[in-house]
């Protein structure tokens, strides 16, 4: 009985040092609709949050040390936040979440769309739900951007978190769908470049026949996880880009081909945001 | 004009416009038989005696798939038809099961069509979605009937869902709704209740998806909507605001224990081949993965709100006789 407020305490103290204020003036500011048991209609529970928040807020200040710029960029309503995926496990995500509710003001707890394996996954599915994260389909993210939320979209899915090392900082292909979504429900576009995450985890293949076998979207051969403490992701320094914002019109149930074209203008923005951010930087770790 | 009832019956006056439902011996039937009997004539219709009727309603002892059913269509001018007489018995043998609920609605719907009656409700369920993990949040009336997808002895009750829908075509003439709500409730024995109602409950590790239940009482309400006239169409009934699975079982503050999908399903497997519980293995997934419903159309248009909270619903769980 005794050691649970203690802990309670210690996160709440260890939290407010990391925000400058308390969590609960935090989230009070972000545009929620959570109900009678204090759960939003997607899962996400503030107060689970708060633990998984903790050591993301700790990740980000202290671990990967991130540096976060243009966050004045990010509008106030309803947006899509359209960025690179990198890193073999989605901890680009996390900080580009750490940063939208440590850093961005209002704060904003940005909800990605979760590959729907994901879903079946025990306590892995849990956890996202918990912590706003749902499940990326078409239907979900339309009555998100109605309820006016910030929503996170990474069009390069797996494709783009899988990628070996010799393929880092090359976008892959975008998919079409996130366009399409942001001209039918006039959503602006933020494009974000994350750079330091391809390096956490340096995959040196990506073995399909067992990603097929264990039904997986992809199987990376990662050489440090052998190593003990490996399993932790290398402690580069993030850097993490906001664009200005796009917006696009037309009609959302185009052909493909104009869509692709507007999906091609996000692309490049992001892709040179992403080579100037390669090139700023002065080492991977610092 | 010639009295259309056999003149033993006492009927009352014969402008009141006459509901027939079917299956008025569940649960649920005599949920709505209470509340309609007082505003119009009700005959009901089922395999099982009704005991403790109300005097004014009329009941008919009969299967669906005999012949007998027309004459209740010849007897009395019925002007609307519930349909609450789906067998959802997953011991029943699926021969059986398929010809009462298939070709028995079949029957149902001939007469319908043949005696021309304006109105026909049909009770669906948002479970014919199906829980699926990649599933949308809130699934809206136009989402495809997955659930025989992992759970095929429920086909037939998708199938009857179909069949409503072609009805819409078929016979623009009747108005023909079709409500799908999700989990009931109440007094009602169906997999939900009675799932809240094990001395533990049982949850599967790692999995807490959130969940919407719906009170019997807004069921009955909601049909009692859909019986006004100009009312057609499907409409999903979402009942109470979604919350998670664990805070729905720590409302009826029971022990839960926490079980490995690994272990779980060949538990229930083994529990079921044994008959030792009255869960099929795939309603393992309800407690795995979300299968919400959008109701938006339904307070636009049938102008619906649920009346009771979570919380009331798991109340009435105990109250009543069962």
């Amino acid at each position: 009985m005794g050691r649970a407020p203690n802990f309670t305490l210690a996160a709440d103290e260890t939290l407010e040092s990391l925000l400058g204020e308390t969590y609960a003036a935090r989230v009070a500011r972000v545009p929620l609709q959570l109900g009678e048991t204090g759960v939003d209609p997607f899962g996400l529970d503030p107060q689970f949050a708060k633990y998984a928040l903790l050591w993301v807020a700790w990740m980000h200040r202290h671990y990967f040390r991130s540096e976060v710029f243009g966050i004045e960029n990010v509008p106030k309503g309803r947006m899509l936040v359209i960025s690179n995926h990198s890193g073999q496990i989605p901890i680009d995500g996390m900080m580009i979440g750490a940063s939208m509710f440590m850093d961005a003001e209002p704060p904003r707890i940005v909800r990605a769309m979760v590959e729907k394996w994901a879903s079946s996954l025990p306590f892995v599915s849990l956890f996202f739900s918990r912590v706003g994260q749902v499940t990326g389909v078409p239907e979900n993210a339309r009555r998100l951007l109605e309820q006016g939320e910030a929503l996170l979209v990474f069009p390069e899915g797996s494709r783009g978190i899988s990628k070996p090392f010799d393929q880092r900082y090359q976008l892959t292909d975008f998919g079409l769908g996130f366009m399409r979504l942001a001209i039918e429900t006039q959503t602006p576009i933020v494009p974000v470049a994350v750079v330091g995450a391809e390096e956490q985890y340096i995959s040196v293949a990506n073995v399909e026949r067992f990603a097929k076998l264990f039904r997986m979207p992809a199987f990376p051969v990662i050489p440090q996880w052998f190593v003990p403490g490996g399993q932790l992701p290398l402690p580069t320094r993030y850097r993490i880009y906001f664009g200005e914002p796009l917006t696009f019109q037309g009609d959302p149930d185009d052909d493909d081909s104009v869509i692709e074209e507007k999906v091609q203008a996000v692309r490049q923005t992001i892709q040179s945001m992403l080579n100037r951010g390669t090139k700023e930087r002065k080492h991977i770790f610092w | 004009m010639q009295p259309r009832a056999k003149p033993s019956r006492a009927l009352p006056s014969p402008d009141k416009t006459t509901v027939l439902v079917t299956g008025v011996c569940g649960r649920l039937g005599k949920r709505l038989v209470r509340v309609l009997h007082r505003n119009v004539r009700v005959v009901g219709v089922d395999r099982r005696p009704f005991a403790d009727k109300p005097k004014d309603v009329m009941h008919e002892q009969l299967d669906m798939r005999r012949k007998k059913l027309k004459d209740v269509f010849r007897n009395f001018k019925i002007d609307a038809v519930v349909h609450l007489g789906i067998m959802h018995d997953p011991r029943a043998s699926a021969a059986e099961h398929h010809s009462w609920n298939v070709a028995g609605f079949g029957k149902l719907l001939d007469y319908i069509s043949q005696f021309e009656v304006p109105k026909l409700v049909v009770l669906s369920s948002a479970n014919a979605y199906g829980p699926q993990a990649g599933n949308a949040q809130f699934l809206t009336e136009d989402a495809p009937l997955l659930g025989g997808q992992n759970f095929s002895d429920i086909r037939d009750l998708i199938e009857v869902d179909m069949l409503a829908q072609s009805f819409f075509w078929k016979l623009p003439a009747t108005e023909t709704v079709v409500l799908r709500p999700v989990h009931i409730v109440g007094t009602v024995r169906n997999a939900a209740s009675n799932f809240l109602r094990l001395s533990t409950i049982p949850t599967v590790m790692g999995f807490d998806p959130m969940v919407q239940i719906i009170h019997e009482d807004d069921v009955v309400a909601s049909i009692v909507r859909a019986l006004e006239p100009n009312t057609r169409g499907i409409f999903n009934l979402a009942g109470t605001e979604p919350l998670p699975l664990s805070r729905l079982v720590a409302l009826t503050g029971r022990p839960t224990v926490a079980i490995p999908h690994a272990l779980a399903r060949p538990i229930l497997e083994q529990m079921w081949n044994f008959r030792l519980t009255t869960f099929p293995p795939p309603e393992l997934d309800h407690i795995r993965f979300v299968c919400m419903v959008d109701d938006r159309r339904a307070r636009d248009q049938l102008g619906f709100r649920p009346a009771n909270s979570a919380r009331e619903c798991v109340t009435s769980l105990a109250s009543g006789k069962w």
